[in-house]
């Protein structure tokens, strides 16, 4: 292996955002056909050095050696001249031009006459059938899934005749079948002798793909090694710097019904079903977990009980009393804290600070708001102290929040949601995207939440992460609410059923 | 019914191509501008510079069609610094649209009254002639209608032949596009959005200046205050109108035409005397309008129309 030729090195690259050390002296090699991964958490300084050898920042020290060649810092055409494609975690693809357009952009001089479309698309053709990217070239991109997106950035790369491939996790947005597809398309490009690097937070993918291993923690190399002589605790230990273990909670203890939903119906959105006669018991000091295949009604319930839509029929009851004018103001001042399903859409604004962020929920009240007025000093010191205690890594409380890793914004997210003690949790989908580090972290947050009394609603179309976690599991299927089950007393086969909606007919 | 009679003669088309030309040339300016991402509110302060600055440069001496490129340079320096100001440094498009609206028309005025400072009536140039095409013009109907018309209106036609060209069929109109829609694609292509922008803004602008010179220059004979009078408000609806395609902007172009063609000899009707002539005048902003609200449905914005672009930013 070492022997091999090497086709990319980076030496000593350094970059600094503010206080932030994103990279720090990072160096590595690539060789020829080979797939290496580059495996560390959010927030490690993974997608900082691409864009570095991408040339969209310039480092502050480190060069770039492509087959031999030093490239300039800070240009973006030299990587692509030089041979090596990206695909990003971003596409970069223009949704009102088509397939074939979108891989001819810039690849012509451009005041040229033609775009060479004939001749374009027997290439494409070609590629896609040489390395298995099926694709429609004369599709629109906004009409094309995102695993087909993601081909056409493959095949974007390929077109401009990359020797080096990097895939900046690629998997993210892929459902399972998809990511295998992707895996067999690797293998071909490697067997053809194109190298790649496979950026990732997912050990098992890690393991599966790649022939060597970088880890990154904390914009440091933390560690090397060739996939074959490590395993997935070794690679989780080298990139959270610990022992990882996954919270395995001892059951909670139930208390009083803090939230009650009686015969609760809601109407359709879209292709969002609503709910329908739904009753369902929020408990302190117990997880619910709601289990179900993604649009059966987990957004309704979800919006229900943030206060965001109200019964159309049947009761909603916050402790013991029935509530009428249902309505976030009404449901914060209830006592419940949200963690939304999208942190990006709903749970932040992007171009807003931390600081701002942080009192989203609390400004017009006290502590943040006296008089009518913001106080920013004090809106501040909490935002300093969820960073501190919830060790969300950032370059300050100033800093807007869309330079956040995912982790680190639903870190964020969550201490806003936690520090206001809440008596019900909303947590849907909390772990989404999240790298081992920060998606025990937030679990761990939530089950001491809920030994401190609250009633954490836990919505997850992870069955694993709904069994683990959960006290009592629902599942939702179309909009209907199956009875209670006991934690453990179900096997995810028995829950599947349910999931497909089955069971219902049969307890009817 | 008289409008039957008024859709019957051919110089009732022959007006409308003739109000549809500058509506054509400074709609194709618009709709270069947006595509690549940059919405120009400076079109109607544009447009009144470039009927000034090819009317006075004619007036001074030069040929017309000098006067045409004089026209297209001013409005082409006005779109440098709108481009400027929005694409660099991504101030708000807006703002600075309307900022070059006033500063282009008052430029406009200013000028006039240095260059003209005893005038009461403004002079009168030798404009554009009608130019009859051989063959064509000499066909019943059609030829009086559509090929009895002067340079600058079939250099109008030609321009969205060359727009929608250009815009669909080379690698330059696909970056522009693209830098329209998503600029990190370009970007990521090592192309400088920037350049692209501020390219796109001036060429624009030039045709806005041109759509104006039009009316001092071909559809009359002299430049007055007031005299674009909002047709560059109105180009602004016709992009959007003709959902970001050239095609069917001068489609929208035409009707709009029609409709001013017929208000006019509407007023001259039996029916004219007992209806105020406001409301013929109002008829083609009030079918416009409805006409925008029934086609712009389902169009396709440029995604990153007004947004500007920062290298290097998330």
């Amino acid at each position: 292996m070492t022997g091999r030729e090497v086709v990319l090195r980076l030496e000593g690259i350094t970059k600094r955002f503010g206080k932030l050390t994103a990279n720090d002296a990072i160096g590595f090699a690539l060789h020829r056909g080979e797939v290496l991964a580059l495996l560390g958490e959010n927030g490690a300084g993974k997608t900082t050095l691409m864009n570095i050898l991408f040339g969209h920042y310039t480092a502050d020290s480190g060069t770039v050696e492509v087959f031999g060649k030093m490239l300039p810092p800070g240009a973006p055409g030299a990587a692509l001249a030089a041979g090596v494609g990206m695909v990003h975690q971003h596409f970069t693809l223009a949704g009102n031009l088509t397939v074939l357009e979108n891989i001819l952009l810039g690849t012509r001089p451009l005041f040229g006459p033609g775009l060479g479309r004939a001749e374009a698309r027997a290439r494409v053709e070609r590629l896609s059938r040489d390395f298995g990217l099926a694709v429609h070239a004369d599709a629109k991109v906004k009409t094309l899934s995102v695993g087909e997106r993601q081909r056409v950035e493959i095949l974007k790369a390929l077109y401009r005749e990359a020797r080096i491939l990097i895939l900046d996790e690629p998997t993210a947005v892929l459902t399972p079948q998809e990511s295998e597809a992707l895996f067999a398309t690797l293998k071909r490009a490697v067997a053809q002798g194109l190298s790649i690097i496979f950026i990732s937070h997912k050990l098992h993918e890690v393991m599966a793909v790649s022939d060597r291993v970088v880890v990154l923690r904390h914009g440091k190399v933390a560690g090397e090694v060739a996939t074959a002589q490590t395993d997935r605790h070794l690679l989780a230990e080298l990139m959270v710097g610990a022992e990882v273990a996954l919270p395995h909670p001892a059951p909670g203890i139930a208390g009083a019904t803090l939230m009650e939903l009686r015969d609760v119906s809601t109407p359709a959105e879209g292709n969002r079903s609503g709910l329908c006669r739904v009753s369902l018991a929020l408990r302190a000091g117990q997880i619910t977990g709601l289990a179900g295949v993604s649009g059966n009604g987990q957004g309704a319930l979800a919006d229900l009980v943030s206060g965001l839509i109200a019964p159309e029929s049947g009761a909603l009851l916050v402790g013991g009393a029935e509530v009428s004018g249902w309505s976030p103001r009404a449901a914060l001042a209830a006592g419940v804290g949200r963690i939304p399903e999208d942190r990006h859409a709903t749970g932040s604004i992007a171009d807003f600070t931390l600081t701002e962020n942080a009192v989203l929920e609390g400004y017009a009240q006290a502590p943040f708001s006296r008089r009518g007025w913001i106080d920013w000093r004090r809106a501040r010191a909490h935002a300093e102290a969820i960073i501190a205690k919830y060790d969300v890594r950032c370059p300050g409380p100033e800093a807007r929040i869309r330079l956040l890793s995912g982790g680190n914004m639903q870190k964020l997210i969550l201490g806003r949601a936690l520090e206001a003690t809440p008596r019900i949790i909303l947590a849907n989908q909390p772990v989404r995207g999240l790298d081992i580090g920060a998606l025990t972290y937030v679990q761990e947050r939530l089950i001491a939440a809920r030994d401190a009394g609250a009633a954490v609603l836990l919505i997850s179309e992870d069955l694993d992460e709904i069994r683990v976690l959960s006290d009592v599991i629902h599942v939702i299927s179309a909009g209907r609410l199956s009875p209670p089950f006991a934690r453990g007393s179900k096997t995810p086969a028995e829950l599947g059923v349910w999931m497909a909606g089955q069971g219902f007919a049969d307890a009817a | 019914m008289e409008i039957f009679e008024i859709l019957l003669s051919a110089s009732f088309w022959a007006a409308v191509l003739r109000i549809a030309s500058p509506l054509i040339l400074a709609t194709m300016g618009e709709l270069i501008c947006e595509r690549a991402g940059v919405l120009n509110l400076g079109i109607e302060g544009i447009m009144v510079f470039g009927a000034f600055a090819g009317w006075i440069a004619v007036y001074a001496g030069l040929g017309l069609w000098p006067g045409v490129l004089v026209a297209f340079a001013s409005g082409a320096m006005f779109g440098l610094v709108h481009a400027t100001l929005t694409v660099p440094f991504g101030l708000s498009q807006h703002v600075v649209g309307l900022g070059i609206t006033l500063l282009a028309t008052s430029s406009a005025y200013y000028a006039y009254r240095l260059a003209l400072p005893q005038v009461t009536s403004p002079p009168r140039i030798t404009p554009f002639q009608p130019l009859n095409i051989p063959v064509l013009s000499d066909i019943p109907f059609l030829g009086p209608a559509l090929f009895s018309q002067t340079a600058l209106t079939y250099l109008a036609f030609a321009s969205v032949a060359v727009v929608a060209l250009v815009l669909f069929r080379t690698p330059l109109g696909l970056a522009l596009r693209a830098a329209g829609e998503n600029p990190a694609a370009v970007e990521a292509q090592g192309l400088s959005v920037t350049a692209l922008r501020m390219g796109a803004v001036m060429v624009g602008s030039g045709l806005m200046a041109v759509g104006g010179a039009f009316l001092t220059m071909s559809a009359f004979d002299s430049f007055f205050f007031e005299m674009v009078n909002g047709r560059g408000w109105i180009c602004i609806a016709l992009v959007v109108f003709g959902a970001w395609m050239p095609g069917k902007a001068l489609l929208g172009a035409l009707l709009f035409a029609g409709f001013d063609a017929l208000q006019i000899r509407m007023q001259q009707t039996p029916m004219g005397a007992h209806v105020p002539y406001q409301v013929f005048l109002m008829v083609p902003y009030v079918l416009s309008i409805l006409a925008l609200v029934l086609m712009s449905r389902r169009v396709e914005v440029p995604a990153a129309l007004m947004v500007p672009y920062n290298r290097g930013e998330r």
